[in-house]
């Protein structure tokens, strides 16, 4: 994915340099992607932030889940909370216990930090030659790797189901309506279908 | 090109002060852990509303066909193997890698098909 992000910046114009450090500094896939695209699109850096930050927004939901594995120490909570992504939240989260979602959060974190920032400098170099990335299907790499992290959860938990379900009507009925990245945040409201304390509905 | 700088420094620093929010709240409010549930079931209910905008739409319309029945396929994978009785239990789930490219490539065969 980093792969065609450069790829796609390199081939709408942006010297290589831009979307190589965009992703160390940034290093927040879809938000990097919406933001060239708006930048590529002749909508303005201050568009293009503001889409950028709209669609990370759920990061600062995101820290608060992982909030304790990032610890003790302060300058690895800085470093850490830099690592909160789609992906290592829900690598930590598919953990059973605290040691491990600690440990699954700092491998997944770093591995896709150093794979993340490699394929996007692949992908700047490359540039036009790669061709279409979706003619390879990556854009559906993505959403199948969360289906694959989120999954174990919505086994194991059944009361999450419900709030999910009510999640994904939400957002996809806002879809059309609203700019990107605000849907997913109105998918929370599925929440008020989660009923906490209960106790034997898991299976 | 000052543009551009611009734009950087604005997203990663906006960015950046997102994910604070987190370690920056974290022993300094005793979160109840009925609200700590609540923050890991907010976290879950995100990804999924994420996979199935991420899997369906594109722009604000839909995605077309082929890229959710590559996100279908992958889903299968990673579920196991069906249940064909009652009572069968799922089957453990195809490894990380096997789901991504089994995605992707049934995606890029339906394009390559003529199917959007």
């Amino acid at each position: 994915m980093g792969v065609s992000f450069g790829a796609i910046a390199v081939a709408g114009g942006l010297p290589v340099w831009v979307p190589v450090v965009m992703s160390l500094v940034v290093y927040a896939g879809s938000a990097q992607f919406s933001a060239v695209g708006v930048l590529l699109a002749g909508g303005g850096p201050l568009a293009a932030a503001a889409t950028g930050l709209l669609l990370n927004t759920r990061n600062a939901a995101f820290s608060l889940a992982v909030a304790g594995l990032l610890g003790p120490g302060r300058a690895t909570r800085l470093l850490g909370a830099h690592l909160v992504t789609d992906e290592t939240v829900a690598f930590a989260l598919a953990q059973p216990d605290p040691a491990r979602r600690r440990a699954a959060f700092w491998i997944s974190g770093i591995g896709l930090f150093a794979a993340w920032n490699t394929g996007v400098l692949v992908g700047a170099l490359a540039g036009r030659a790669l061709g279409d990335t979706a003619d390879y299907g990556l854009d559906a790499a993505f959403p199948a790797v969360l289906v694959a992290l989120v999954l174990p959860a919505l086994r194991e938990n059944a009361r999450l189901r419900g709030p999910a379900a009510l999640g994904v009507v939400l957002a996809l009925a806002a879809t059309p309506f609203v700019p990107a990245g605000v849907p997913v945040l109105l998918a929370l409201a599925g929440l008020g279908l989660y009923g906490y304390g209960r106790k034997g509905a898991a299976g | 090109m000052n543009t551009t700088v611009a734009l950087i420094l604005m997203l990663a620093v906006g960015t950046y002060a997102l994910r604070l929010v987190g370690p920056a709240l974290h022993g300094r409010v005793e979160l109840p852990a009925r609200v700590q549930e609540l923050l890991s079931a907010g976290a879950v209910v995100l990804l999924v509303a994420l996979l199935a905008t991420g899997a369906l739409t594109e722009d604000g319309g839909f995605a077309g066909w082929a890229r959710p029945a590559g996100v279908l396929a992958g889903g299968v994978l990673a579920m196991g193997v069906p249940p064909l009785g009652r009572g069968r239990k799922w089957g453990k789930g195809a490894p990380f890698a096997v789901v991504v490219l089994g995605a992707a490539t049934v995606t890029g065969v339906l394009r390559a098909m003529g199917v959007a």
